[in-house]
């Protein structure tokens, strides 16, 4: 006898969309000079939920004006006291309204209302609040007795976490006496939409932060813009790239957050209850939409049946489906672009001869979605076991001595991330020391803290964000 | 070093002049190519023929750079300082050499020659102290909101290609050189291109010093020749472009994204003579966090 899941919906009466947006730009929204328009939608049911202003070269240029504007005009002459006290501000309003982004969110996104309630809200507030207490003590943070900001940083961030994206970026920017103007994803813009009005609960100096949406082109203007002194990006590799190369000969500072295909290691005495979770967590957290997602799984030989049979079962109870329903694991795919480069590359992994898995899954009518999927049979030279997916798909690949699980964890340009799973406390130091990854997670995976440095080594990007260490992106 | 400068005193005897190779993987061989440059002080004194180094010579110094990593990367802290202290005092057994070179080919009175020798030796002596101490400064537990044991380290990103100072034959090289080797990073230098004899003399120190072949490789020769391929060597982490002509930095820089290299711009304004401070030993260091629950 099984028991079904009644429907458990989070009610989106908290919620008001309005039918179009502007551009933020010097505390106002405005319309735009050279732009065009386009849909963001819901991709767990594709309907329409707003339209969004692309932004054209003209819109970028009066925003990064507005950005210079506010900070020669008001921001840099502020006491660091007074700065902090408004990113305290915009902490105080997200816990506020706490629930209308994670509702918001979870509708634009496709994301688990479990997961922008409980994840993402919490730690965009966390991520102000933790940086409004440095504003005023930053000749303490290691890098210099008396630091400058920057300037005007241009911002682009990417899909997945829209609003913590928007937090990692704001928060130490503004902290550190810059101003900003930030592009969102073009698909999901508006929780950022939304953040325009806390900045306006908060009295913050108009221009001080400028939110203007488009796609890659937008991007590309803001990036390439010569008012702007730094450039912070959170996305794919390939684009990370184009912005080194973009920026090359000019006096611009750069961060970037790029992709990962971080190794998540069973050694035989793991627990394999917690390490289980832990596989879970690492790649079907956020439908796997995370540049640290632990994507390939390394499993010791001798424990690899037992670690996939509790796999398999643990995934039958992973329940896929409505966001905004209270009991969902895993949601929506963001957009139709992404689910046909999810598929791609996993009927890669067919055709390469790796062995494909998924629970049972009845897909609804409307949306994109694709179920949980484990590849076992995988070969290190195989696409799935190399590429970013970015998508709830698993490469499972085994090894046998501690050194071999090293050589293929480290096997790979990328080096964002990586996870150890043993109870041997020497041999956990032994991994994190030998792992070529910015953040290992020992007997643990996916956790993210404002007071933590998080960022890649190699081609997974330059810098970090989070922490001490994070301030220094934004300071001379 | 050259006849003008010991040999007309001793007119009854002729100078044994030295043949300057490039120092790779701890050996010195001659460029591949075949093929040296000569070099004269400022005023155009023939001084020595030194060996021009070619793309495949840059590629067998990453080549060296790459192998000698794992074990250079993986020394203490402690072993690390030991050997820079000891570059340090093979230095300063060979002084009045390098007193002269710099002179030489820096065309400055060797009394000044004397200062810029004494600041490259104290260099290595300050960067020396560094290596136990990096990780405790850099270094942070990071108070997460959680029931999680959170720590973050330094830790050396790979080879470093340096474009040395062009100006400061020595007290440059010395200062883009050993920030690098601190934190456990390897390096491939590409010597002062009209001034490139005390670096050989560099390699000579080194190589008598306990640093391991292959951790510091000098390339002596064209730098707008050798510097293209040393940019877009994909096994090369970061490149310093200090002393890179300020009309071939954009595309050193956009040679350097192909594998994301960490790049470190020029800085017309830094004084080689001040103290250096972290940035150029932070340059070449990655931050890794790590992560362990704590519990019962």
């Amino acid at each position: 006898m099984t028991f079904d899941y009644a429907p458990a919906p989070e009610s989106t009466a908290v919620v008001d969309i309005a039918p179009s947006y502007g551009l933020f730009i010097g505390g106002d929204f405005v319309e735009s000079l050279d732009g065009s328009v386009f849909d963001t939608v819901n991709p767990a049911t594709e309907e329409v939920l707003s339209k969004v202003t692309q932004a054209g070269t003209a819109d970028v240029d009066r925003a990064v004006r507005a950005a210079r504007a506010a900070y020669e005009g008001v921001w840099s002459h502020l006491p660091g006291r007074e700065r902090g006290k408004y990113l305290f501000r915009i902490a105080r309003i997200l816990q506020e309204r706490a629930r209308e982004f994670a509702v918001l969110e979870s509708i634009d996104n496709g994301k688990p209302i479990k997961e922008s309630r409980d994840v993402d809200i919490p730690l965009a507030a966390a991520h102000f609040f933790y940086h409004a207490g440095w504003a005023d003590k930053l000749s303490y943070a290691g890098h210099g007795p008396a630091p400058k900001p920057l300037g005007v940083v241009g911002q682009v961030i990417p899909w997945n976490f829209p609003l913590l994206m928007l937090a990692w970026k704001i928060a130490p920017a503004l902290a550190c006496g810059n101003t900003v103007v930030l592009k969102p994803a073009e698909t999901t813009p508006l929780t950022a939409l939304l953040f325009a009005d806390v900045c306006r609960q908060a009295d913050l100096p108009a221009g001080v932060v400028n939110i203007i949406t488009g796609d890659g082109d937008t991007g590309r203007a803001l990036v390439e813009h010569p008012g702007i002194d730094k450039v912070a990006f959170t996305g794919s590799t390939e684009v990370g790239k184009a912005i080194a190369r973009a920026v090359a000969g000019t006096p611009k500072r750069v961060t970037l957050e790029l992709g990962g295909k971080a190794a998540n290691i069973v050694f035989d005495d793991a627990p394999i209850d917690q390490a289980v979770e832990g596989i879970v967590n690492g790649i079907f957290f956020n439908q796997g939409h995370v540049c640290c997602a632990g994507s390939r799984l390394l499993v010791q030989e001798s424990v690899a049946e037992e670690v996939l049979v509790a796999l398999r079962r643990r995934l039958l109870t992973l329940r896929v489906g409505d966001p905004l329903d209270k009991n969902t694991d895993v949601g929506a795919i963001n957009s139709a672009a992404q689910l046909s480069r999810i598929c791609e590359i996993s009927d890669s992994g067919d055709a390469e001869g790796a062995v494909r898995w998924s629970p049972p899954f009845s897909q609804p009518d409307k949306g994109f979605w694709f179920p949980p999927t484990v590849f076992t049979e995988v070969a290190p030279a195989h696409r799935i076991a190399r590429e970013e997916v970015f998508g709830p798909v698993l490469a499972v690949l085994t090894f046998r001595t501690p050194d071999e699980a090293i050589e293929k964890a480290n096997n790979t340009p990328y080096g964002l991330s990586a996870g150890v799973w043993t109870e041997k406390g020497s041999r956990i130091l032994w991994a994190a020391d030998r792992l070529r990854a910015g953040v290992v997670w020992a007997n643990t995976f996916n956790r993210f803290d404002p007071t933590s440095p998080f960022g890649g080594f190699k081609e997974s990007g330059w810098g970090r964000e989070g922490g001490r260490h994070g301030l220094e992106g934004y300071l001379r | 070093m050259s006849d003008p400068v010991h040999g007309s005193q001793q007119h009854q005897r002729l100078g044994v002049r030295k043949t300057y190779k490039l120092y790779v993987g701890g050996a010195f061989p001659r460029s591949e190519s075949g093929r040296s440059y000569e070099v004269t002080t400022p005023d155009g004194h023939f001084l020595a023929n030194a060996g021009l180094a070619s793309r495949k010579d840059a590629r067998d110094a990453v080549t060296a750079a790459h192998a000698a990593l794992p074990k250079w990367s993986a020394a203490t802290a402690y072993n690390r300082g030991q050997v820079l202290y000891r570059v340090a005092e093979v230095l300063e057994g060979r002084r009045g050499q390098f007193v002269h070179t710099v002179s030489a080919s820096e065309g400055i009175p060797l009394d000044r020659a004397e200062s810029v020798v004494d600041a490259a030796i104290d260099r290595w002596v300050w960067y020396a102290g560094w290596t136990d101490k990096l990780a405790q400064v850099l270094g942070t537990v990071n108070p997460v909101a959680g029931p999680y044991f959170d720590f973050s380290l330094p830790q050396p990103s790979g080879v470093v290609a340096v474009v040395a100072p062009q100006e400061s034959s020595l007290l440059g090289l010395v200062s883009v050189i050993a920030p690098v080797l601190v934190g456990g990073g390897t390096v491939v230098a590409l010597a002062s291109e009209r001034r490139p004899l005390p670096a050989v003399d560099l390699a000579e120190v080194l190589a008598t010093s306990d640093v391991p072949g292959g951790v510091v490789n000098l390339l002596t020769g064209r730098t707008s020749e050798v510097a293209p391929w040393l940019a877009s060597h994909m096994d090369v982490a970061g490149i310093d472009l200090t002393g890179a002509a300020p009309g071939a930095v954009a595309d050193l820089e956009r040679a350097a994204a192909d594998n994301l290299k960490r790049v470190r711009r020029p800085d017309p304004a830094e004084d080689l003579a001040a103290e250096p401070g972290l940035g150029r030993m932070s340059a070449w260091l990655e931050t890794k966090t790590v992560w362990h629950p704590v519990g019962t």
